[in-house]
């Protein structure tokens, strides 16, 4: 996968808002120069990817959108009507604040109210690993979009293993929780949800792998932290075009 | 601190008046006069009326900045503010909207307008006819919510407003938001609807009848025609408002408020064993009913009980509430509360449901509060701040749209 690479004059600006996100400044370094085409240096990694998978005019659903940061990214650099879900009151205020449309509601309680492939994309980032029926919010998301994205902490990273055989569950950057303390009840290695995917007859269309918001490639499964899958239930279904 | 005041004929006279902090200040009721007939749903017609108006803040030279509040079953036109004629008298949603509240009357124009057939100035039962110079009592027609949006677009007409920034109500007043959507679409740019439902259930009705028979079998109403007798059916009101007002608190509120305490036990905390006024709740109930029967009057409930019921935009299209939303255009916000059970979220998530099936845009916040369906009137730092945000993206379309021919010369 290529970088495109930006253009001077924004990056040192970039720069100063990455600054803020990021708390390595070496890191910082390694976004600006790698991922930061104009439109994607605000975000983070797996989103900057996510964002590149959607298809500009599109209609996505975010869930668990946060303070709706990839839906307002995706509304102004490709013109995509998006949807978010979220539980949390703040991060309600946040979207509406951007100009993001919400619908409040706990992702548990499933996504009855959504049609059938009523979106182009639904989105799950970073939330999969603390849901508790994840069979069933996979196959949701199938139902009610043509394709499925979702990005997750991955357990396979190789410090989690040495972590485990000094004794100790496993404590880093994409997963800072204690065991006993944790919203991640589901934890899986890319293996893991490639076999899930399988199971559940998904065709996985697309893979990114992360480690501290850089992609890596060569033997992801132990050397990222963080996965992305772009997948669909059915890949013979066409493109739907909105434009 | 500034009121305006909107006359017949000019869309907006500054009137400064001595205020307290965020609020618009003392404000005048405007009457207008319309005398073209207006077609109802019940296939009369009324062929003249007034309706009772305020309005706060100021209208903008696009006519861009208004916003239309619809009211519930017992509110008025005075939206916010304090009456000039009683200065106790503060708006319902005075909380809500002013300088500076998240409806900003520094920036928005706001209309509160007294339903058709309602009793705090516009044309109602206690009205005198003009065809008779008599109350009209029961031959006042039967209106609907439909009806009530018919004549409120005559007051926009009136004022110069083709197309609201938004109309927005809650409960009943929700219902008037989405029904403006609905038959208006061209004219409501944003629709908020808070606490509201599509229609009525089963239960809703029945309290609704409930209240009604209170009041009809009163042996003061004279079947609506009290007015000639001197009298008002003010006990089976008052039972109607006890009934009402059960529906719209929360059970957690009403145990938390009252509980089972005794309202003044005999020695020892015994109870009474007869059946005047035991516990505190019934205190509560029975000045509550008393308080609104003094002021309301019994066949405006009757009627506004009865819009209430026929509300069911879905019953055109063979109840496919998402056919029946697809003519709308507006930007939606749609707001329940967790412990509303008039009104419950479901209801709220229903019409969401339909807005997405159509692919409208719609947001919905579900606010987890104590007070039931009182809530929407009250002071809830996380509703208020959405609906702050929400109006501050609302007055953000509007300089867009002034600013249009600055930046395009």
């Amino acid at each position: 996968m290529s970088h495109e690479t930006s253009a001077t004059s924004r990056a040192s600006a970039v720069g100063q808002t990455l600054a803020i996100r990021q708390a390595s400044p070496t890191g910082q370094a390694r976004l600006v120069s790698e991922m930061s085409t104009p439109q994607v240096a605000d975000l983070r990694g797996d989103l900057a990817r996510i964002a590149q998978w959607v298809q500009p005019q599109t209609r996505v659903l975010d869930l668990g959108c946060g303070d709706g940061t990839l839906l307002a990214h995706l509304k102004r650099s490709k013109s995509v009507q998006g949807i978010g879900v979220e539980i949390s009151d703040a991060r309600v205020l946040s979207c509406v604040q951007r100009g993001v449309h919400v619908i409040q509601q706990n992702l548990e309680d499933g996504l009855a109210m959504f049609d059938d492939q009523q979106f182009d994309t639904v989105v799950l980032s970073q939330t999969l690993q603390s849901m508790h029926n994840t069979e069933h919010i996979l196959r949701e998301m199938t139902r009610v979009a043509r394709e499925a994205i979702v990005s997750f902490p991955n357990f396979g990273y190789w410090p989690h293993g040495w972590s485990i055989l000094l004794g100790r569950m496993p404590v880093t950057g994409q997963m800072p929780y204690d065991w006993h303390d944790t919203p991640n009840i589901h934890l899986c290695t890319l293996k893991d949800f490639e076999r899930l995917s399988h199971k559940l007859g998904f065709s996985i269309l697309e893979r990114a792998t992360f480690n501290d918001q850089r992609e890596v490639k060569f033997l992801a499964g132990w050397r990222s932290t963080l996965a992305a899958y772009r997948f669909t239930a059915d890949r013979s279904t066409p493109p739907r075009s909105r434009a | 601190m500034t009121t305006q005041f909107v006359s017949q004929d000019a869309h907006a006279l500054k009137t400064p008046t001595e205020g307290e902090a965020g609020s618009v200040g003392v404000v005048h009721t405007q009457f207008l006069q319309f005398h073209e007939p207006l077609p109802l749903s019940s296939g009369q017609t009324i062929n003249a009326y007034e309706l009772a108006i305020e309005t706060y803040g100021t209208l903008n030279a696009e006519a861009s900045n208004a916003i239309l509040v619809c009211h519930a079953l017992n509110a008025s036109h005075h939206v916010a503010g304090r009456a000039a004629d009683n200065l106790e008298d503060i708006g319902w949603w005075d909380n809500l909207v002013g300088p500076g509240k998240p409806v900003d009357t520094n920036v928005f124009f706001v209309i509160g307008i007294n339903n058709l057939g309602s009793c705090f100035g516009s044309t109602g039962p206690a009205s005198l006819r003009l065809e008779t110079g008599k109350p009209w009592g029961a031959a006042f027609p039967v209106l609907t919510v439909e009806d009530w949006v018919r004549a409120q677009a005559r007051v926009a007409d009136k004022l110069g407003i083709e197309r609201f920034a938004a109309v927005m109500g809650g409960s009943l007043g929700g219902m008037q938001a989405l029904s403006w959507a609905i038959t208006l679409p061209e004219r409501v740019a944003h629709c908020v609807v808070v606490a509201s439902t599509p229609r009525l259930s089963a239960q809703n009705i029945a309290f609704n009848e409930v209240a009604r028979r209170a009041i009809i079998t009163d042996p003061e109403f004279h079947g609506g025609d009290y007015y000639a007798h001197n009298t008002v059916p003010r006990h089976g009101l008052s039972v109607a408002r006890m009934v009402g007002h059960i529906t719209y608190l929360s059970d957690d509120d009403m145990a938390e408020k009252f509980g089972r305490t005794q309202r003044e036990p005999a020695a020892g905390g015994a109870f009474h064993y007869g059946y005047g006024v035991e516990f505190e709740v019934e205190s509560y109930l029975r000045y509550q009913g008393e308080k609104f029967s003094r002021y309301f009057d019994a066949n405006t409930y009757l009627l506004i009980t009865r819009a209430l019921d026929y509300f069911d935009p879905a019953r055109a299209t063979n109840g496919d509430l998402a056919k029946a939303l697809a003519p709308a255009t507006a930007d939606f916000l749609l707001i329940s509360f967790t412990t509303d059970w008039r009104f419950a979220p479901a209801c709220s998530r229903e019409m969401v449901q339909a807005l997405l099936k159509n692919e409208q845009a719609v947001t919905y916040a579900e606010i987890d509060a104590p007070h039931g369906h009182d809530a929407f009137l009250l002071d809830d730092a996380r509703y208020h701040g959405l609906l702050c945000a929400y109006f501050l993206r609302i007055a953000a379309t509007l300089t867009e749209v002034i600013s249009k021919p600055e930046v395009q010369p």
